[in-house]
């Protein structure tokens, strides 16, 4: 197995893809020759040919409205958005025509080979227009997939599941772990499971949600509440639309407790859906309120990042508040 | 009724199309490198005591971005863009305006602002975020705003501010004021819907808006021939039926030239006008980014022959405005002073941490409240992890 980090296993992954299907292609602001602000699709454009990887004009409503017609015509869009903060111009495309193609045309056309890859999220001073964590708006449309990696393996397993799926997925990457986060990775082709929790960890107390970035803070909480006796299941979503409510809902169903973790701010945030879900779902065994540790109700700030993240102290406290409950 | 316009026009019985590049748009230019003016030039109105403060501005604005550039990768400052190369175009136009008049920028416009005055410790400031940042320390550095200086807050997401300052120029207009408002964006930026949106609005409402494209060449790492298949930006202005002008954008005497017209244009008839400024982005496209990844040096060498700066300097040196000697004591004291108000700024405390929660609400809701109280309590408990505003509760 290979070294790789989070960005060279998605280059890794959109390489084999490109490489199996002749009409996949890649395209968006800086993707050519440059390989993207962030390097994603480094190398692309040279093995590939300008045709199959190319810079876009900027503008995303045009990336994207482009990226319905590609795939209406039956080729593999992977559209990129540079920073997922810079989705919203392309909101009506993504909204009322990805996620609707299929459904408004009784299935005589549709956009499901398309794949929209987004950098999201803080830990990056990036202030309030380069840290959004724009799911939640997403998933309260139907039609739409949405995902999220948390490290390299399933940056790669994901993004080839998500490429190869036949419905409009968004796939939403940490960009604070594009480099930081380094782990063995297949060099062969592989996919994970779309729609499937993964139980990172499996303890008895309590069970802690998250996906992405959040992944290691809700790791690094739960190695302080052990310290203190506190048994954690771990869950990591990935996938945010559909989601794993079996997963989740057997886990609660064992440790009777249920704590949230998102970066995103918590009015309308992702939490308060599976919040729901799972007090329908697990009423009986809950033995405390389910928590949320979310992002503040404010834009993401910039000289206060630190302070609005839902770190580990904070979804330490929550936990033992949870436990002693 | 204008419902019957398409029937005018010459008829003809074959197909006669019209290329997209037919439509020829001169550029005007007024001053050489050398400081010479061209035979025949329309000087805009130009005394000596504005060309040196147009000069100082210009000035300030190198020293500015070299320091701060610097700054940056000592790793002093999280993040800087310089307008290298290009600074004639910002400082030009904003010359060209009434100190009253609304200017909506995208980010490599600080010209502007220092010539309207922006001090240097409020630059600093809010590159610091410091708690005197008048945006209080919510933005990436570079994204400066001044409601005194009429100078709308920079916002990130592109082409925002373009149909912004159709509707700006609108209220100006029924305000009866005689007051414009200029709109900054690159050729990038112009890609976007946003784009067409704003234009289209100000040419059918009349709003007396001047669009100033900076057309630098890149956007990031892709050149204009990935960006537009056109001729320029300008050509686009004729299809919205908008007065438009292209100027070389590194020819301040043009620039200036270009924006008294068509600020006298737009008053008078309110109506808006584009004006397209050709230059070229000398530098990098932020701290970022690193330009050897796409163009090479030659291709860099060409144009930094090209110097706005030295060719006004040129110019004034020939009408005796100017001479060495001031511009040596000129450029040493803004080191100096750049450099002292950046040791000044950095370590100028940040935020109060209040100031999480105002200014998302005229008013913060109940529930912000509560989120600020909680957090408090949090830090309280663990000081040691928020350094930042642990002592100051
Ligand atoms: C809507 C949106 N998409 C993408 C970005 C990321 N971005 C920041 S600057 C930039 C390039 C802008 O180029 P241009 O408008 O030509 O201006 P220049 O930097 O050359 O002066 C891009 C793509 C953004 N800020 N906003």
């Amino acid at each position: 197995m290979a070294q790789m980090n989070l960005l060279q296993a998605i280059n890794n992954a959109l390489e084999i893809a490109m490489t199996e299907n002749e009409s996949a292609v890649c395209f968006g602001e800086d993707v050519g020759h440059f390989g993207g602000v962030f390097r994603a699709t480094s190398n692309l454009q040279e093995k590939f040919g300008k045709d199959r990887c190319f810079n876009t004009p900027l503008t995303e409503q045009g990336i994207m409205g482009f990226a319905n017609g590609l795939a209406a015509q039956g080729s593999v869009p992977i559209a990129e958005i540079q920073f997922a903060d810079y989705i919203f111009p392309a909101f009506d495309q993504i909204v009322n025509e990805s996620a609707k193609f299929r459904y408004r045309s009784g299935n005589e056309f549709n956009v499901g080979n398309l794949t929209i890859r987004t950098p999201y999220g803080g830990g990056i001073a990036g202030g309030l227009y380069h840290s959004q964590s724009p799911e939640a708006y997403f998933a309260h449309t139907p039609g739409l997939k949405i995902v999220v990696p948390r490290n390299p393996y399933q940056a790669k397993g994901l993004l080839l599941a998500a490429i190869r799926d036949k419905n409009p997925i968004i796939f939403f990457e940490p960009k604070k772990l594009y480099r930081a986060s380094v782990g063995e990775v297949p060099e062969e082709d592989y996919q994970l499971p779309l729609g499937k929790a993964e139980v990172v960890k499996n303890g008895t107390d309590i069970t802690l949600l998250g996906w992405g970035a959040q992944m290691e803070t809700i790791e690094k909480s739960a190695e302080m509440a052990e310290k203190q006796g506190v048994s954690c299941e771990i869950i990591d979503l990935r996938s945010i639309l559909p989601w794993d409510v079996d997963t989740v809902a057997a886990s609660v169903q064992k440790t009777g407790r249920l704590l949230i973790n998102h970066e995103a701010p918590l009015t309308g945030g992702f939490a308060g859906e599976i919040a729901a879900t799972i007090q329908d779902k697990c009423f009986l065994h809950l033995e405390s309120p389910i928590s949320r540790v979310c992002g503040l109700d404010t834009p993401f700030p910039l000289a206060h990042e630190k302070e609005y993240m839902p770190d580990e102290l904070k979804t330490f406290e929550a936990i033992m508040a949870s436990v002693n409950y | 009724m204008d419902t019957v316009k398409y029937q005018e026009g010459r008829v003809v019985h074959q197909v006669e199309a019209i290329d997209g590049h037919s439509v020829e748009i001169p550029i005007l230019k007024i001053l050489k490198q050398d400081g010479s003016v061209y035979e025949n030039a329309d000087m805009p109105a130009i005394e000596q005591e504005l060309a040196t403060k147009i000069y100082k501005t210009l000035a300030f604005h190198r020293v500015l971005d070299e320091r701060m550039t610097a700054s940056q990768r000592q790793g002093r400052l999280s993040f800087y863009m310089s307008a290298l190369g290009e600074e004639a175009a910002s400082v030009g136009s904003a010359a060209g305006l009434d100190d009253n008049d609304m200017i909506m920028a995208q980010y490599r416009e600080q010209g502007a602002l220092i010539f309207r005055g922006f001090s240097l410790e409020n630059f600093m400031n809010q590159m610091f975020s410091n708690e005197k940042d008048l945006g209080k320390g919510r933005q990436m550095p570079i994204h400066y705003g001044s409601q005194e200086l009429n100078y709308m807050t920079v916002s990130s997401p592109l082409g925002t501010q373009i149909p912004q300052a159709a509707g700006y120029a609108y209220g100006q207009k029924l305000k009866g004021n005689k007051q414009c408002t200029i709109c900054y964006f690159g050729e990038g930026a112009a890609s976007e819907g946003d784009f067409h949106a704003g234009l289209n609005m100000a040419a059918v409402q009349r709003s007396p808006v001047i669009f100033f494209c900076r057309n630098n060449g890149y956007a990031i790492s892709t050149p204009s021939s990935e960006q537009f298949a056109g001729n320029g930006i300008a050509s686009r202005g004729v299809g919205y039926g908008i007065r438009t002008i292209r100027v070389d954008g590194n020819d301040l005497l043009a620039v200036l030239k270009a924006t008294q017209d068509a600020r006298h244009y737009a008053i008078e008839n309110n109506k808006p006008v584009i004006i397209e400024a050709m230059s070229y982005r000398l530098g990098a496209h932020s701290t970022s980014d690193d330009p050897s990844g796409y163009r090479t040096r030659e291709e860099e060498a060409k144009y930094a022959d090209h110097d706005p700066i030295l060719r006004m300097k040129n110019w004034m040196l020939a009408n005796k405005w100017w001479d060495e000697t001031q511009e040596e004591e000129l450029f040493e004291t803004y080191r100096k002073d750049v450099l002292a108000a950046v040791k000044v700024a950095e370590v100028i405390e940040k935020p109060a941490i209040e100031e999480l929660i105002t200014d998302v609400y005229d008013k913060a809701p109940e529930h912000l409240e509560q989120q600020l109280a909680d957090l408090k309590e949090h830090i309280k408990k663990y000081p040691d992890a928020y350094p930042v505003t642990a002592g100051r509760l």
